[in-house]
């Protein structure tokens, strides 16, 4: 048989997800919206800030999850993506004194721009090979980040510390606090844009290209274009959730963006759930507070457990929390019954 | 000149380990199908252990023996308890294994041997090889080493029975198992042998890189990136392609100002980019068509 005559016939790397299913129901939908408005009350400022790292986190862990649930494509690199926006905030910030608010949306265009022409060449590229190159992206960027060239601008190693806004109008309410009900409305806005987009025809392409990519070309999807606006759309979400690490956390440093990053956002999305959008909340208090039990037992434990649990997952809840949220709802069903 | 030769030959000194990490990689590419993010952290934990044996009174290459000897079987329990379960799953479920065995092996190191930088013993030494100021002994004993590796795995592919069922098992799985070879087990082999690749390329490598847990991130990026340059099916392929990636890499560290120890990785980056971008199959690799 001569070499080229090899035939394959690819599975999709992804199982599909229907569409339905990728988010919750209104009832759901406020309820979990009443929780997060009202939670930030009755609780400390550090746990504000916690919860505010839990939506920023959230927002990037659903950026990986429109790109994979949503058109199949893999990303072992949005911790690149993150740094980028992060950067970008923290330096329009400090060097050029912007308001905070407006860079996030120039941290997200950056960042879409970045994702795109990152994406022309991933485009030829699919499963491993796709994750092949966002893997090196993540282990190159903390060393691009530290360059001699625009250590005017990074600082170099030592980073940039960022200063953190207060509440404008003179809101009665403390920096923490602002800083949540800010993040809070920001990815409000972003996930209802995200879910009206996996709805839309931009959205039911991404998922003709997820689940057969040579018949959804047969059937006249532009797949080159959907695969990197994919991929542009994933980068710009995960830029401003950047941004708004950079100013929750008031300090961006190369060894901030890792592969370990990279590497918990991955987690994130298959705990949640992949291509479950309010798994992403899940998946991102997962990747917050578990490495925090796990320091608080051994220092350098927390990758151990993370890669157990990982495998748990995969193992026995192969949808992560969107199969645990399926199984509640049915038994809750019986329960009704009765 | 003298420059121009001796970077060419520090160059295919450590294009020697990428060659044993692309190869590493490329067997378990063979085997499955997928690429094992972990080989890197797995080459690191085998170099841990040889140096812990040796800590405890073995001769380095005793140590270097049973080093081996534990890698394949590490290999074999790891494909068997973790990745032969995963077999039919798809692609996102495989990654997501690599990518928990990476943190899993990369976090143990750190919590047995701690993240500070250790002194790695080398049995050459590092003087001038043969009174010639190009090539250290060590560089030469790291060439040496991979050259014989290398052929007695093309002899253990090429005349053993065993070898020829792995390759059998590899090119068509359907048609090996029908003439009664056990496909299973040739990949959990294939596993085993790419570990002790593996631990070869780290116990080669750590005198110069130090000991530590990260230390074979940047390797396994250029072993990725000269499987890719020779060809993601072909283990020729891959070992040609190291020694070339190896040699680059010095070269462009010397000859470009600015691009130094700094840009060391990004460069592997765009090479990996530039390969998938322009020659997707690699120099040695067979072009993939694919079916509805």
């Amino acid at each position: 048989m001569s070499a080229a005559e090899e035939v394959v016939t690819e599975a999709p790397a992804v199982e599909a997800v229907p569409k339905r299913a990728m988010t919750l129901g209104v009832g759901t939908s406020l309820v979990v919206l009443a929780a997060l408005v009202i939670a930030p009350l009755f609780v400390k400022n550090f746990i504000i800030f916690q919860m505010t790292m839990l939506l920023i986190y959230g927002l990037a862990v659903l950026a990986l999850n429109i790109l994979t649930g949503g058109s199949g494509q893999f990303s072992l690199g949005q911790s690149a993506f993150y740094a980028v926006g992060a950067y970008t905030s923290a330096i329009l910030m400090e060097h050029v004194g912007m308001n905070y608010a407006l860079t996030l949306p120039i941290a997200g265009i950056i960042c879409f721009g970045f994702g795109f022409l990152f994406g022309q060449p991933a485009l030829r590229l699919s499963g491993v090979y796709l994750a092949l190159a966002t893997f090196a992206l993540a282990t190159a960027m903390p060393q691009l980040l530290k360059l001699g060239y625009f250590e005017h601008w990074t600082g170099g190693v030592q980073g940039l510390v960022v200063t953190k806004p207060d509440a404008p109008f003179g809101l009665p309410m403390g920096q923490d606090m602002w800083l949540y009900y800010f993040t809070l409305v920001i990815t409000i806005g972003i996930y209802v844009a995200s879910v009206n987009l996996l709805r839309s025809r931009s959205g039911r392409a991404f998922m003709a290209i997820r689940d057969n990519e040579i018949a959804a070309s047969a059937m006249g999807v532009d797949v080159a274009l959907y695969k990197t606006l994919a991929f542009g759309v994933s980068a710009g979400i995960t830029g401003v959730a950047g941004g708004l690490g950079a100013i929750a956390v008031q300090f961006v440093a190369p060894d901030g963006y890792t592969i370990t990053l990279a590497i918990s956002l991955f987690l994130g999305m298959v705990v949640g759930g992949v291509g479950w959008l309010p798994g992403s909340i899940v998946g991102s208090a997962f990747i917050i507070f578990v490495p925090n039990i796990a320091e608080s037992i051994s220092k350098g434990l927390s990758g151990a457990v993370f890669g157990v649990l990982l495998f748990l997952v995969i193992f026995l809840v192969p949808h992560g929390a969107r199969q645990v949220a399926i199984v509640a709802q049915q038994m809750l069903g019986k329960l009704k019954k009765h | 000149m003298e420059l121009f030769t001796n970077q060419v030959l520090a160059g295919i000194a450590t294009g020697a380990i990428y060659a044993c990490m692309a190869l590493a990689v490329v067997m378990i590419y063979q085997a499955i199908d997928h690429l094992n993010f972990a080989q890197g952290e797995m080459a690191m934990f085998s170099t841990f252990m040889s140096w812990q044996m040796m800590q405890w009174g073995v001769p380095y290459w005793g140590a270097f023996i049973l080093t081996l000897a534990l890698s394949f079987a590490g290999g074999i329990i790891i494909e068997r308890l973790l990745f032969k379960p995963l077999a039919k799953a798809p692609v996102l479920t495989n990654v997501a294994g690599f990518i928990a065995l990476y943190a899993i092996v990369n976090s143990v190191a750190g919590l047995i041997w701690d993240f500070t930088i250790k002194q790695y013993p080398t049995p050459f030494g590092s003087s001038p090889f043969l009174g010639s100021q190009l090539i250290s002994t060590h560089q030469a004993g790291m060439i040496g080493i991979t050259l014989l590796m290398l052929i007695l795995l093309f002899v253990f592919f090429r005349f053993t029975r065993v070898g020829l069922a792995m390759r059998a098992a590899a090119s068509l799985p359907e048609s090996a198992r029908l003439v009664g070879i056990n496909t299973s087990w040739m990949i959990a082999l294939g596993w085993g042998m790419a570990a002790a690749i593996g631990s070869v390329a780290g116990m080669m490598i750590a005198p110069v890189v130090f000991l530590e847990p990260n230390m074979m991130l940047g390797v396994l990026i250029y072993g990725f990136a000269a499987a890719v340059l020779g060809g993601l099916t072909s283990p020729f392929g891959a070992v040609m392609g190291g020694f070339l990636v190896g040699i680059f890499e010095n070269l462009v560290g010397t000859y470009i100002p600015g691009v130094g120890n700094e840009l060391k990785l990004p460069i592997a980056l765009a090479l990996i980019i530039t390969v998938l971008v322009v020659k997707p199959a690699g120099l040695f690799g067979r072009p993939i068509v694919k079916r509805v």
